[in-house]
């Protein structure tokens, strides 16, 4: 079938398994013993992380295994989502202290990636919050996994983009809440020098983010809105059940074109005006805004769009601004562009979060946006700084060994465990970190077209 | 509410009894494997299941589905939902050659479905209240050239629940005729996916909703109504032509 990540480039023919169980998926790796897969869990990764011509899925993997109120813990399958780990959570007092702009995740998927959200300053990535978990083996075995136990292959799977085998189940730490609710306040931003001392400035609060817009050139380069959020005081630990809208088809690609952005970005600047204005806000509203609009993935049209998040050390941060202002002159707009200050990196080969901002710009699919992230990769790169790969779909080879250093540590864990790389992704073999399989590749298409 | 769910492994089961247990209701599972029983009870109780029980049964084994229904009602005390799911989809060609194959088909997704439906008539008949809804499909509307065997068990149920419908009623027992319609489950694995397909956590909800509201004979998703209307009125003629 077609297959595609979230940004719905790039787009290949894939066959999809999806074993009922983890004993079923036992047995499949046992018998497919030539041609290699990719795990794929909720689809959320933007480019072709979770692409290949085989593909796994983990949405069978999907039960609970136990929750331990005291501990505040939860077990369950890799292929649960973070959606489903509230509903279960938050009625119990208990909130994940990582989560990010969607609640589709996988389980599985949050791990590969080694996941961050607004509090990263606090609290660190999604697997510094991990316990243990359970991976299978190319050869077939089941191994438990901890910074205690087997920790090398511990580390190398978090953030190890699920080339280090199967994730099977997970047990996380939970935070203790009295309140699911947000108090939200938000603080207008004139430029992105404002923007980033308002960043500074809030740093004490448990979330932190800003919103920028990309488009405005000059003084206002930068100008955005700082969200800092707090857990809110009022006991609430209810369950929002919403019903978004849809998407419900492919808008054609020019839909989302520099006017109606600039507009949006207008509208939404002023909308929310407000200086220190406090909402007290629900969870989804505040961490999940996008899923409110099913398949929003869709308004860039059939040939999707590309998502583009980097890292610019702290010392490097005049970096921000010139590929903001080179992003404003393209003219290739970036509709939703968010900025983030990080806190410290972990000890994982393969994460990517580390001391400095984090900046993530959209853009819809075009020939001519290659070249354009080429030299924003240039700059990123020069700085010392690294792109995520869950965003990525078009990094080079020396990009990536560039931004992570670490890559060699990462890959003798990896010739340990699958010295015959049956764990590859279309990602894995662009950047190096797998050969390139011949029996694949011809699925791959260079555009989207049909 | 105590639900008993009847085919507790299949996709659709599973995700139906999801929804039952984030409403904090008593479940009692039945399936075929004991391991996978585990695992949901298990997840259900996370989920917030008030209570889980479980028991293993082979549906083909008919003289131990009285035991089967027994040990829910004990679990349960009453059953006010019965969930009937469980289900195989045959490979046709295989059932039109080997009659053995056929009769065995037939059997999983006909004869020990009313098997079944007899016992639970008799409990609901008894508590004089209760819900026994029985997920068939749409392939049982009309017999199509890839799944005739199949579509042939699921409309043996289909008219059985007509008729078992009105002698419920006096008895303050409700029927409820489930007919979904391609669904995405590990037994359609095989098959080419394409628009008309939907997930088992959606034809969960509609399953949840019917039940709820005292529905009748419910097509999932429901333009599956409206398919299957066009289905039935095509003239023999020109049906027995077509392959799909």
């Amino acid at each position: 079938m077609q297959l595609s990540g979230w940004g719905n480039y790039p787009a290949v023919q894939a066959d999809v398994l999806a074993p009922a169980s983890a004993a079923e998926l036992q047995s499949l790796l046992a018998h497919n013993a030539y041609g290699n897969w990719i795990c794929r869990g909720g689809g959320r990764s933007y480019g072709d992380s979770a692409l290949n011509g085989r593909v796994v899925s983990s949405r069978y993997l999907d039960h609970f295994l136990d929750i331990d109120e005291d501990a505040a813990t939860v077990r369950c399958g890799s292929g649960v989502s973070l959606g489903q780990v509230l509903e279960v959570v938050i009625p119990r007092g208990l909130f994940p202290p990582v989560l990010p702009g969607t609640k589709h995740v996988s389980i599985g998927g949050a791990i590969a990636a080694d996941i961050h959200g607004k509090n990263h300053h606090v609290e660190g990535s999604f697997c510094d919050h991990l316990e243990s978990f359970s991976l299978l083996l190319a050869d077939g075995s089941i191994l438990r996994c901890s910074a205690a136990e087997n920790a090398g292959l511990f580390h190398a799977t978090c953030g190890g983009m699920g080339l280090t085998g199967i994730i099977l189940d997970a047990t996380l730490h939970l935070n203790k809440v009295s309140s699911v609710s947000i108090n939200n306040r938000s603080f207008s931003a004139k430029n992105l020098q404002h923007c980033l001392e308002l960043l500074d400035e809030h740093n004490a609060a448990t979330y932190v983010v800003a919103w920028l817009d990309c488009l405005k050139q000059g003084e206002d380069l930068g100008r955005g809105i700082v969200y800092v959020g707090d857990h809110g005081d009022d006991d609430n630990l209810q369950l929002v059940k919403r019903r978004g809208l849809s998407v419900p088809f492919h808008t054609p690609g020019f839909f989302l074109n520099r006017f109606t952005m600039s507009q949006f970005n207008n509208l939404y600047a002023s909308w929310n005006k407000g200086r220190g204005d406090t909402t007290l806000q629900n969870y989804e509203q505040f961490f999940f805004p996008l899923d409110s609009i099913g398949n929003w993935n869709r308004l860039y049209g059939r040939k999707g769009f590309l998502q583009y998040q980097v890292l610019v050390p702290t010392e490097a941060k005049d970096i921000l601004s010139r590929i903001i202002r080179r992003v404003a002159e393209s003219g290739q707009g970036s509709f939703l562009s968010v900025l983030k200050k990080f806190g410290k990196a972990n000890n994982n080969p393969l994460s990517f979060p580390s001391a400095g901002y984090t900046l993530t710009l959209d853009f819809r699919w075009r020939e001519s946006l290659f070249p354009l992230l080429d030299e924003l990769d240039a700059l990123v790169l020069g700085c010392g700084g690294r792109h995520y790969l869950a965003k990525d779909a078009r990094l080079s080879e020396s990009g990536f060994k560039t931004g992570y250093p670490r890559w060699q540590e990462f890959m003798q864990v990896k010739a340990e465990v699958d010295p015959h790389n049956r764990f590859a992704s279309l990602q894995s073999q662009r950047l190096g970190l797998t050969p390139v399989s011949t029996s694949h590749s011809s699925h791959k298409k260079a555009g989207p077209d049909k | 509410m105590n639900v008993l769910i009847i085919g507790a492994g299949s996709a659709i089961a599973v995700a139906t009894a999801r929804l039952y247990a984030a409403r904090g209701c008593s479940l009692f599972l039945v399936a075929r494997n004991t391991q996978r029983l585990e695992e949901l009870a298990k997840d259900l109780e996370v989920r917030g299941a008030a209570k889980v029980g479980q028991h293993t049964l082979d549906v083909l084994e008919h003289d131990k589905h009285a035991e089967a229904v027994s040990t829910a009602r004990e679990f349960l005390s009453s059953v006010d939902i019965a969930l009937i799911c469980h289900g195989s989809l045959p490979d046709q060609a295989i059932t039109e050659t080997d009659f053995a194959a056929a009769r065995r088909e037939l059997d999983v997704n006909g004869l020990s479905v009313i098997s079944l439906i007899t016992l639970l008539s008799a409990l609901m008949k008894e508590q004089g209240a209760g819900t026994l809804a029985v997920v068939t499909s749409v392939a049982g509307d009309r017999g199509r050239q890839p799944n005739f065997v199949y579509g042939a068990a699921k409309s043996m149920v289909s008219t059985y629940l007509q008729g078992l419908r009105g002698r419920l009623l006096p008895h303050g027992v409700h029927v409820i005729d489930i007919r979904p319609g391609l669904v995405d489950s590990p037994m359609t694995a095989r098959f080419e996916k394409g628009v008309l397909w939907s997930t088992p956590e959606l034809v969960a909800g509609n399953i949840v909703k019917a039940i709820d509201r005292k529905r009748h004979t419910v097509y999932t998703p429901g333009y599956w109504r409206i398919i299957m209307a066009i289905v039935r009125s095509i003239p023999d003629v020109v049906f027995k032509r077509l392959k799909f």
